[in-house]
């Protein structure tokens, strides 16, 4: 493939129809009855040294698609290329060093058995990141990258606190040199000033060490600091990408207005406008709505919405909406 | 409700299959064979071997197993090596005593641990409580034999007021009371045990159900009361028990063994000793298949009772 | 309130302080705290030690031979025969010290073999699922239902009663009980984060299930081994009493009883059973107690 002037160079990542079903078992001998769509056909990209944000709901599939990626969960359908190869079981052994992850819970994400040393040196060793002389130098490095004494090194997890553990957690993610970090929600079981710390830490990381992110969180709040585009999720399908001021400033999927018109905005000039309440619960991702699965709660939808499933359109700041030309 | 009995019974089936297996091959890892037991030292080699064909027992294992597996179908389960007496009319006589001893050990051990557990859930971390809980380890940590003997030894060699052993006094089987005090000892030694453990479910199970706080504000109130006013947690409390009992009646019964040895209970217990010492395989081999398919029978059967008693259970 | 982006842009990105290091106690002080207030799990404590210790040290401790027969037989206790002698003229103090060793041999031995066996069908069982599951627990299941001590008898009687015999049956019949506990740990814990951390850090499946998963399932096999020693000390007596299992002339509690089967010992030379007795209720006692203290020290409800 050539790259002509102009065109961006190819995303570091790259997802095609994605989908992710959870098998819903019942009955005798646990028959698989139906599934749950947590992922229903998703496409987006991430170029290289962005970060792309993944808001929606809670329960609309923004953890199973970072799942996917890292394959804790097996796609249904679809494919993922990074750097250009399809990810699958034989490639992902290659991958796996530049694709990691950072969790929500810092209480739950670390062994509470083994010292911080142990913890980072172990992912290391195995994929022999460095060698066995430079291991504790590494070790220390790492600690001072995600701003930690090194001293710390020989403390177990419960002695250090939610903010602290998160960091040990970003330096565990970045040993083996990732070059994509999905964030999945990695703030929001911490206290509002410590999540400044820590999005300013990933901020200034990302700087030091060119890396992508897939930052996921069900508020805007990080998301629009930290994430160079936008991506809205409504029951496991993608209704709208853009930058993230044309995001905050033009949103166009019905959706997506009424998620930002909840959020407190600084901006007077946004402030004065209304709040869009939605009306309705969000439908079961078992059996989700036919059509475009936003119809059942859509102040503006008409008969096609009811009948068609609409894609994602427009180039720099795409929409799946029928009412959007 | 129906799909999940079948469900279970279709679990059941495997396992039953796999029981007979175990039992199968455990016994025929014993030395020797029963014809070379049992002959005269004298007979020829050539009849023990043709005894040995008749009997099968040159056959290869597999086949063995078909042929005895085909005749317990046809509830024939051999005959012992010892009396030469059909295996399950031998069993069958020996059935009745154990389940008389088992089952009024159970309901004497419960009379016994229903009560203390719910004072002791309901006192929680009082002396009462300290005292019946130290009491109920005793009872799980004595030794069935040394109790036993210890009861014989009091209650029949020096005070003499209780028989020391047997089912019934020689010329008086039909006569109710020589019949309860021979079952008074072993009965009470096996009670302890159950109570011992039972005391522990009962006040496990209630303090899981009242919850740590609303005990720490009743306290102050008296028993009575509390009980009084909280008969539904005491039937929830008590739903799960129903399950460990029926889930262990199948190994009382197995572990009467020690008990009818030192009693001299004629019981499934003494018979399994007797058929060790006489190395009577067929029947050992039916006993303990016997025992193995009461487990599963009440496994299936609590199981299911369960699911009646307590709507919340899901039949996953 | 503050929003976030306020505090951003306050930048109160600052360095951390010591204070934000959590000052409270390790995990294990904290279990040691709440064993040690099980006043009955610290007396059986003591007193297991002890018993290890005269189990170790038992030439030491008395100058007679357990084998030795004396001249004096079914004496009562004197001065030279502290607990007296036994039928043939063994001195049954001798006798009881050393037969602690069989005990505390049984119980380690197999409640040992049993778990570690329990331990690794258990978690293969409860982190691979699908058919291999299924498969274990039915074998699992098969094992459970045959009553332990009938099978345990026939299993020893076959294979010959003695000491390595009992203990090696114990050990390759107890291991489902084990095998379930440790499914149901492991079931749990192969859905928390740490765990899935490990996937993703492409650590391989017996390091994530022996290193991350197994050391975060130990309380409860603990717990379980403990019962499962007093429990195995029961079943070595029992066995050794019904002459099923250690065979005199080495001594075990158990089989010192089995003289008191007949009437004569049982009703004029009670120093022959009674000591041995008192010494299965007292271990056994001990252990249990143990057992319980650890199951409150180490109860995931209260432990954080
Ligand atoms: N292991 C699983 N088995 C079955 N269903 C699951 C499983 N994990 C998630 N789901 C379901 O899939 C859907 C999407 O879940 P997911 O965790 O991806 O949502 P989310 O957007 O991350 O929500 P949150 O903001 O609460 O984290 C939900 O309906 C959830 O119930
Ligand atoms: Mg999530």
């Amino acid at each position: 493939m050539t790259i002509t002037m102009g065109e961006a160079a190819t995303p570091l990542l790259r997802v095609e129809k994605l989908k992710t079903y959870y098998p819903i078992k019942k009955g005798i001998l646990s028959r698989t009855v139906g599934h749950v769509k947590a992922v229903d056909g998703v496409n987006f990209y991430i170029n290289a040294g962005e970060t792309l944000g993944l808001v929606g709901e809670s329960g609309c599939g923004k953890s199973t698609i970072g799942k996917t990626l890292v394959r804790l969960e097996h796609p249904s359908e679809g494919k993922v290329y990074f750097q250009d190869q399809e990810i699958s079981k034989e490639t992902m052994k290659d991958i796996r060093r530049d694709l990691q992850i950072i969790f929500q819970d810092p209480y739950s994400s670390l062994n509470p058995r083994m010292r911080i040393k142990d913890l980072l040196e172990e992912p290391m060793k195995i994929h022999q990141v460095v060698g066995k002389e430079n291991l504790h130098k590494r070790v220390d490095e790492l600690l001072e990258l995600v701003g930690l004494p090194s001293s710390y090194k020989n403390r177990y997890p419960h002695e250090f606190s939610g903010g602290q553990r998160q960091r040990i957690g970003i330096a565990r993610a970045l040993s083996l040199n990732p070059k994509l970090i999905i964030c999945d929600e990695p703030v929001s079981a911490l206290d509002v000033s410590i999540q400044a710390q820590i999005l300013n830490l990933l901020k200034d990381l990302q700087k030091e060490l060119n890396l992508t992110y897939l930052f996921i969180a069900h508020g805007l709040g990080a998301v629009k600091y930290i994430s160079d585009r936008i991506a809205v999720m409504y029951l496991g399908k993608i209704v709208e990408v853009a930058k993230t001021e044309e995001i905050f400033r033009n949103p166009q999927h019905p959706y997506t207005k009424a998620l930002l018109s909840s959020y407190p905005i600084p901006n007077p000039e946004l402030r004065s406008k209304e709040r869009i309440i939605i009306p309705g619960d969000v439908p079961s991702p078992a059996n989700p709505p036919s059509g475009c699965s936003f119809h059942t709660r859509c102040p503006i939808a008409t008969a096609i919405c009811r009948e068609q499933n609409p894609v994602l359109k427009g180039k720099e700041h795409s929409v799946a909406c029928f009412a959007i030309k | 409700m129906v799909p999940y009995i079948i469900r279970r019974l279709f679990i059941a089936i495997p396992v039953l299959l796999g029981v007979t297996v175990v039992n199968f091959i455990i016994i025929n890892m014993a030395p020797g064979n029963p014809v070379e037991m049992f002959v005269d030292p004298n007979t020829s080699q050539e009849l023990i071997n043709l005894r040995k064909e008749q009997l099968g027992l040159n056959d290869p294992l597999w086949v063995q197993f078909f042929h005895w597996l085909g005749n317990l179908f046809q509830g024939n389960l051999g005959y012992s090596f010892s009396t030469y007496e059909p295996v399950t009319k031998i069993i069958l006589e020996r059935v009745g005593p154990t389940f008389q001893l088992t089952i009024l050990a159970l309901i004497v051990g419960l009379l016994i641990a229903v009560p203390i557990g719910i004072i002791s859930a309901v006192k929680q971390y009082s002396k009462l409580d300290y005292f019946a809980t130290g009491t109920s380890f005793l009872g799980i940590s004595i030794p069935h034999f040394f109790m036993g003997l210890g009861l014989i030894y009091i209650f029949a060699v020096q005070l003499q007021w209780l028989p020391a052993g047997g089912i019934a006094t020689l010329g008086r089987e039909d006569d109710f009371f020589d019949k309860v005090r021979h079952l008074i000892l072993p009965v009470l030694v096996l009670a302890t045990g159950i109570a011992g453990q039972y005391v522990r479910y009962v006040r496990a199970s209630l303090l899981e159900v009242l919850g740590q706080d609303y005990l720490r504000t009743a306290r102050a109130k008296g028993l009575k009361e509390i009980v009084i006013t909280n008969k539904h947690a005491l039937k929830n409390a008590l739903i799960p028990i129903i399950t460990i009992i029926g889930l262990e009646i199948p190994f009382l019964l197995g572990g009467a063994v020690i008990t009818e040895q030192v009693f001299q209970w004629p019981g499934m217990g003494q018979l399994t000793i007797q058929s060790i010492m006489s190395r009577d395989y067929p029947t050992l081999m039916a006993l303990n298949l016997l025992t193995a398919f009461m487990v599963l029978f009440a496994n299936l059967f609590t199981d299911i009772l369960y699911s009646f008693v307590d709507p919340r259970i899901k039949y996953k | 309130m503050p929003t976030l982006e306020t505090v951003v842009k306050n930048g109160l990105e600052t360095s951390i302080s010591p204070s934000e290091i959590s000052g409270e106690e390790t995990p294990f002080q904290l279990i040691v705290k709440r064993f040690i207030k099980h006043r009955l799990a610290v007396i059986g404590s003591i007193f297991m030690l002890v018993i290890i210790l005269v189990a170790i040290f038992a030439p030491a401790i008395t100058p007679k031979e357990p084998y030795q027969v004396y001249d004096e037989f079914s004496a009562p206790p004197s001065a030279e025969h502290w607990l007296g002698t036994d039928q043939v003229g063994r001195d049954i103090f001798t006798r009881l010290i050393f037969a602690s060793r069989v005990s505390m041999m049984v119980g380690l031995g197999a409640v040992l073999i049993y778990s570690v066996i329990g331990t690794i069908v258990g978690a293969v069982s409860g982190y691979f699922g699908g058919w291999v599951d299924i498969l274990l627990m039915r074998l699992t299941d098969v094992f459970m239902s045959f009553p332990s001590l009938m099978l345990i008898l026939v299993v020893v009687s076959i294979l010959g009663p003695n000491l390595l015999n009992i203990i090696l049956v114990l050990g390759l019949l107890g291991w489902p009980a084990v095998a379930r506990l440790v499914r149901g740990s492991v079931l749990s814990l192969k859905h928390v984060d740490f765990v899935k951390s490990g996937v993703v850090l492409g650590l391989s499946t017996p390091r994530i299930l022996f290193r991350h998963i197994l050391p975060n399932a130990i309380a409860p096999i603990l717990v379980q081994a403990t019962f499962g020693i007093a429990a195995a000390i029961i079943v070595e007596a029992a066995l050794s009493f019904l002459g099923m299992g250690v065979q005199p002339p080495t001594a075990s509690w158990g089989n010192m009883l089995t003289d008191a089967q007949s009437l004569t010992v049982l009703t004029s030379q009670p120093w022959l059973w009674v000591p041995p007795g008192m010494m299965i209720v007292i271990v056994v006692l001990s252990i249990n107690f143990i057992g319980d203290g650890l199951r409150d020290a180490l109860d995931p409800k209260t432990l954080k």
